[in-house]
């Protein structure tokens, strides 16, 4: 089986039930996208497909059609997504668990929302889970991530 | 560490020896290990756990302020495990001392507390102790590297010390030539570290007080960040473990369907469970999932209405555990008001599922795991291998989240069970988050019990009576401690408070062991902070008083009234609201620390909103202002999810929550908007990690009372109010 990760081809070879995260993590050593629940109740797993924000914990690696997007993907220290810079400016992350998923459901929420309003955010992220309480920074960081991609 | 040095301060009389200096040097056991500065760069020896409070910076950063390096300049380690990292805060919250009373008696128990602690050398993150037990001793160690480089400065140039300065790792020479640290290595490294007389005034500080970036935030913000789950070894091999959800023996088990599941390579027998070892995690989760068991029963009550009889018949003589505050005569009141609140068990439920990856050789054992007990590992996994402890090498990982988890070890033990079977293959084993849950070791059950009154507009009596069983027994049984005396936890943040009520009683009784319990973000005061403070709330509302100017008028310290005062203005107390809003203050001082919060709620058709939070704390002096707003805002952020929606509860001897369907706390769009401010007044320094939990749901819940006339006494809320 082929998938792409990254802009990179990879050949596996696992059973197509294996779901997508533990393809990621096991397999290719890709380990930004996190293990919290494995039934899509957290989104530590959030990766993108083709640019639509998925759980790769609850995806069929033989189910995926597309190009994957992983966190480490999104951007790098040296050349930060306008999503990391703000996550950075505001100092979101504490245990920091959670927000490579965070992260990744905030990129493709602005990929097709650029000004959005306090309840479109709790909306759209919602879902994503953070034990540590960083939601106020949270929603700081999506809307100064917002304004910059407005500006660019 | 050959061409390296190592920098430490002199500040006990028989220092433990320095676990960076190697056995040869014995002979400079005077110095604490701190800093670590070779040809390659400078290392920052981190000993306290970093599960998200940020303690890797804090720590660095009080070093740094010493040494004058920056923080973009240093690596961090945490460092083996030793006893010269032993925790000279711990102990003193250990005694049943008002953190309150600074008088020389209180601060002479507190240092032969001291004692026993430093002799086992206990090396543990928790209760809030990174900043108070480093504040001083850090800035000692970068102090004492900072001199001896100078020295190792002017030994090389000929110049004389006091013409030198240092700046951003640099000797600077009189003519601006700069030295760098790294080039005084080796130099450093062949003189007596210099003594130092005293540290810096803090009108001198570039860091603390200061907001600082934390040294992980990149790396956290870009998915670089390792943490113990994302450990990877040559040949290594996933385990998952299926573990008897009764928390007791295995009667027998049929694993014939997962010995042939793909990627299997082993199934071996744990401590009350079965582990699958597999090629993938995945797999070898599947795998235990297929395994038929036959589970022994619970060792403690099976159902949970027995939990709570049990907890109903300890307030009795014979359960009589402790009554540090007894003043007054509260049995004077004629018509008391009387009320009985109810804590559930919690789940810690970090978001990474604890894991722990043990490569057993003939000659060692290495363990990477995020922990908070690395010394207790060392010694349990030597009692279980058989491994003289010398030979146990625990290398601390990053932690995605604890609230106290990682006080605990079985996931090591479990592992190393199975990596002894495996010699020469690293295991990695991840419980999956069932098994997390289902195996987690719970915050406390508690019940209170409240007699009170009031004469002429004001609270005259309380008499609280508060029961569960000892958490500090519970946990430190699976460490092999046994405590004695009372359990000062069963009344923590309950009978310490700083109120001048007249007749004033608060009493603990000690209910027998039931579902294995240990500290949960707050530990005792986690219950009983809601206990107390909702007991005043109804006193103060019987009396007829404003809520927050009544806790002004009884409270008899200084930096307490002020965070009451304070969160007032925040949250322009007086102001009126609307029809169906409701504004309720909670206060707890917990861990030293004075933390007041205002929660504002509405009233809608659908159920309870927040609205707002706001919340003053006091730790006496404020490392890193953004990491303090951080702790304080998902502290409280914390204490209102738990308080909202979660529960563990017990039916047939199994936890009945598996995952965060059925364990949510707080999510985004239940979260209000929170204020915090930090007051700077307290006589010590203390750590903020979980002072803003135990005020959170009193003031919620005294929130909705005032929005419903509702008084909610039992947690979670959910069970007796809808929230939006």
């Amino acid at each position: 089986m082929k998938l792409k990760v990254n802009g990179t081809e990879h050949q596996i070879d696992v059973e197509p039930e294996m779901p997508l995260l533990w393809v990621l993590r096991d397999e290719l050593g890709i380990t930004g996208p996190k293990y919290g629940c494995g039934i899509a109740q957290c989104g530590a797993c959030t990766v993108h497909v083709d640019g639509q924000a998925v759980r790769s914990c609850q995806l069929p690696v033989g189910a995926l059609a597309g190009e994957v997007t992983t966190i480490e993907g999104l951007g790098s220290p040296e050349a930060l997504h306008a999503i990391q810079a703000a996550w950075i400016e505001h100092q979101v992350a504490q245990c920091g668990y959670c927000q490579s998923g965070q992260i990744m459901a905030a990129a493709a929420f602005l990929d097709v929302n650029d000004a959005p309003t306090d309840a479109e955010i709790d909306r759209a992220l919602s879902a994503n889970l953070c034990r540590c309480g960083t939601y106020p920074r949270i929603r700081a960081a999506v809307k100064t991530a917002a304004a910059k991609l407005a500006e660019a | 560490m050959l061409g390296g040095v190592v920098f430490g301060a002199v500040m006990y009389k028989i220092p433990h020896r320095n676990p960076l200096q190697g056995d040869k040097q014995e002979g400079q056991a005077a110095i604490t290990p701190y800093v670590l500065i070779t040809p390659d760069g400078i290392t920052l020896i981190t000993p306290r756990a970093d599960k998200g409070q940020g303690a890797y910076s804090v720590q660095a950063a009080l070093i740094a302020e010493e040494l004058d390096v920056r923080l973009d300049q240093i690596n961090i380690d945490p460092g083996a495990p030793a006893p010269a990292y032993y925790n000279t805060a711990l102990a003193s919250d250990l005694l049943p001392f008002r953190s309150t009373n600074t008088n020389y008696l209180t601060e002479l128990a507190r240092s032969i507390a001291d004692a026993p602690v430093k002799l086992l050398g206990i090396q543990i993150t928790g209760g809030s102790t990174t900043v108070p037990d480093g504040y001083e001793k850090l800035r000692w160690a970068g102090a004492t590297a900072r001199e001896t480089l100078k020295a190792a400065a002017a030994q090389q140039t000929g110049l004389p010390v006091a013409q030198l300065t240092t700046r951003d790792a640099e000797v600077i020479l009189p003519d601006g030539t700069a030295v760098s640290y790294v080039s005084l290595a080796s130099r450093a490294a062949d003189i007596d570290p210099v003594k130092v007389d005293a540290l810096r005034d803090p009108s001198e500080w570039r860091l603390i007080g200061k907001p600082m970036q934390r040294i992980d935030i990149t790396a956290k913000s870009t998915g670089r960040q390792d943490y113990g789950i994302d450990v990877r070894l040559p040949g290594m091999l996933h385990a998952a473990v299926r573990l008897n959800p009764r928390r007791g023996p295995v009667n027998d088990y049929k694993a014939t369907q997962a010995e042939t599941m793909r990627g299997v390579k082993a199934i071996i027998p744990v401590t009350d469970g079965i582990s699958v070892i597999a090629d993938n995690s995945w797999r070898a989760m599947q795998a235990a999932q297929a395994i038929k068991a036959d589970w022994g029963p619970a060792p403690y009550p099976a159902e949970m209405v027995e939990h709570w009889q049990a907890l109903a018949d300890s307030f009795a003589e014979d359960h009589l555990d402790s009554q540090f505050l007894d003043q007054g005569d509260v049995t004077a009141t004629d018509t008391p008001i009387i009320a009985e609140y109810r804590a559930p068990y919690l789940a810690h439920a970090p978001l990474e599922p604890i894991n722990a990856t043990v490569l057993v050789t003939d000659t060692r054992i290495d363990i990477w795991t995020g922990t908070q007990i690395p010394r207790f590992i060392q010694a349990n996994i030597s009692a279980l291998s058989g491994f003289d402890p010398d030979d146990i090498h625990v290398h601390g990982q990053m932690i995605g989240g604890s609230f106290g988890h990682r006080l605990e070890d079985q996931v090591v033990r479990h592992a190393t069970e199975i990596a002894m079977q495996m010699r020469g293959t690293p295991i990695k084993l991840t419980y999956s988050r069932e098994e997390d849950c289902a195996q987690d070791f719970t915050r406390q059950i508690a019940m209170a019990r409240l007699r009170g009154g009031v004469r002429d507009g004001k609270v005259e009596t309380c008499d609280l009576g508060i029961a569960m069983p000892s958490i500090i027994a519970s946990q430190m049984s699976r460490q092999g401690v046994p405590i004695a005396g009372p359990d000062a936890q069963i009344v923590a943040g309950a009978w310490d408070q700083p109120f001048d009520i007249p007749n004033y009683r608060v009493t603990g009784y000690r209910a027998p062991d039931l579902a294995p319990i240990s500290s949960w973000r707050s530990v005792g005061a986690s219950t009983n902070g809601f206990f107390h403070d909702c007991a005043l709330d109804e006193l103060i509302h019987a009396a007829g008083a404003d809520p927050l100017a009544e806790r002004i008028r009884l409270c008899n310290h200084d930096p307490s009234r002020k965070v009451l005062e304070v969160v007032g203005e925040m949250s322009d107390w007086s102001a009126a609201m609307d029809e169906g809003q409701g504004r309720g203050v909670g206060f707890c001082l917990s861990f030293g620390v004075p933390c007041a919060v205002v929660i504002e709620v509405t009233n809608t058709p659908r159920g309870i909103r927040l609205d707002k939070a706001f919340a003053a704390a006091d730790v006496g002096r404020i490392i890193d202002p953004v990491n303090f707003e951080a702790q304080v805002s998902g502290g409280v952020i914390f204490g209102l999810g738990h308080a909202i929606n979660c529960e563990i509860t017990y039916a047939d001897g199994m936890a009945e929550q598996a995952n965060y369907h059925q364990y949510e706390a707080m999510r985004l769009y239940q979260c209000p908007q929170v204020e915090i401010r930090g007051l700077e007044n307290g006589e010590r320094i203390c750590g903020v990690g979980e002072p803003g939990v135990p005020p959170a749901a009193p003031a919620l819940a005294n929130a909705i009372f005032a929005a419903t006339g509702q008084r909610i006494r039992e947690m979670p809320f959910n069970k007796h109010i809808d929230f939006v």
